[in-house]
């Protein structure tokens, strides 16, 4: 993918910060949030990477801090590659990225999606509200430290939990999640069936 | 209709012009063989359901064959799909707006206990908000399935004491 490496050189020679970063597949480039704009600007009007595929977030805990990075893929519609852009946010506490929607409109969508899971701040978003969880919702599900089943959480409508005396549970997990590892668990003995199902969350499990 | 034969079921020659029944029998009979649908299609499970309706397995053979977008004009729910928790408000709220009597199917896995969806954002069970009368298993359940959980609650209907609840009411 010449193109491609080309316009990282280019950034690599434009901004002091910007550093190669290790990729699998596309070439990628680490960025200081402060250069961040700037080059994703470069990137569509200088190189022709003109189309915003996908923005995402990752939560590195236990890892190295800083604990968030923003990932940003970005297409050429004319040289029809990739190149990945990822910038870290400063603050653990309450991290922060500009936020892209002055480049692209469409990642108006996908920041709301990355606030929603990550609880990632865009400053200057102009409608940063939940996209798939309900607005009043206090977690933020994709970050390392919620669990997989859920917290317990009332739901949305006061009047419905008022008549239906429920609300959003942690899942019951029955001895998962079922997920096959290298080297790991066979899956044929892992099966939801194989396990103890004498408990549920109607029925706890017995303290012995 | 033209045909020699106009005694099959009933001579009213000899019967005269009176039917005796039992109230509950002639209410859970028009009840139970015009139960039109609340198409509550959300997930996957819908897909099926469209098929329920289509001309191969013709659900109108049961007549329920009106899938009523509008919960007023409903009698069944057909809760087809994944619930997600978000979504589970407006369902209730659907429930409740359809006039009764009224019943619930929940079609597949996930309505019935949340399916394979053990997660934060998923229902584990339409049973949670609404008071399920057929349950129908399968991921998603064959149009068959269906059609078999329509006829079992059409069983169901036909046992009900319709007419003295109608009077205690």
């Amino acid at each position: 993918m010449p193109a491609a490496l080309d316009a990282v050189a280019a950034l690599k020679g434009r901004w002091a910060g910007v550093t190669e970063r290790a990729s699998l597949d596309h070439p990628a480039v680490n960025v200081p949030a402060s250069d961040l704009l700037g080059v994703l600007a470069a990137l569509r009007d200088e190189h022709g990477y003109d189309l915003l595929a996908d923005v995402t977030g990752v939560d590195w805990t236990p890892g190295p801090r800083p604990r968030f990075t923003v990932v940003y893929h970005l297409f050429s519609t004319t040289s029809h590659d990739y190149v990945r852009v990822a910038a870290d946010c400063a603050d653990d506490a309450s991290p922060e990225m500009p936020t892209a929607t002055g480049l692209w409109r469409g990642a108006d969508w996908h920041e709301r999606e990355v606030f929603d899971m990550f609880g990632i701040r865009f400053p200057g978003h102009p409608d940063l509200r939940r996209i798939l969880m309900w607005d009043e919702y206090p977690h933020f599900p994709l970050r390392k430290d919620f669990p997989l089943a859920g917290i317990e959480t009332a739901l949305p409508d006061a009047q419905v939990v008022a008549e239906t005396k429920t609300g959003a549970i942690a899942a019951p997990m029955m001895g998962g999640p079922f997920v096959a590892r290298e080297g790991g668990i066979n899956m044929s003995d892992a099966e939801p069936r194989a396990k103890d199902e004498s408990w549920s969350e109607r029925r706890p499990k017995p303290d012995a | 209709m033209v045909t020699s034969n106009t005694e099959l079921a009933y001579n009213s020659k000899i019967e005269g012009e009176v039917i005796v029944s039992r109230a509950d029998a002639v209410i859970n009979w028009i009840r139970s063989n015009s139960m039109w649908p609340m198409p509550m299609g959300l997930a996957c499970c819908a897909i099926e359901l469209m098929a329920a309706g289509a001309s191969r397995f013709d659900i109108a053979r049961f007549g329920a064959e009106v899938m009523r977008f509008s919960p007023k004009q409903a009698d069944v729910m057909i809760v087809a799909g994944t619930v997600t928790y978000k979504m589970s408000s407006a369902v209730r709220r659907i429930y409740d707006q359809m006039a009764d009597p009224k019943w619930v199917i929940a079609m597949g896995a996930c309505a019935s206990t949340g399916g394979m969806y053990r997660s934060y954002a998923v229902l584990q069970g339409v049973d949670r908000i609404l008071p399920v009368d057929v349950y129908v298993s399968g991921c998603p359940p064959r149009p068959e399935a269906l059609l078999d959980a329509l006829i079992k609650l059409q069983d169901k209907v036909k046992r009900e004491p319709s007419a003295s609840k109608l009077l205690s009411a």
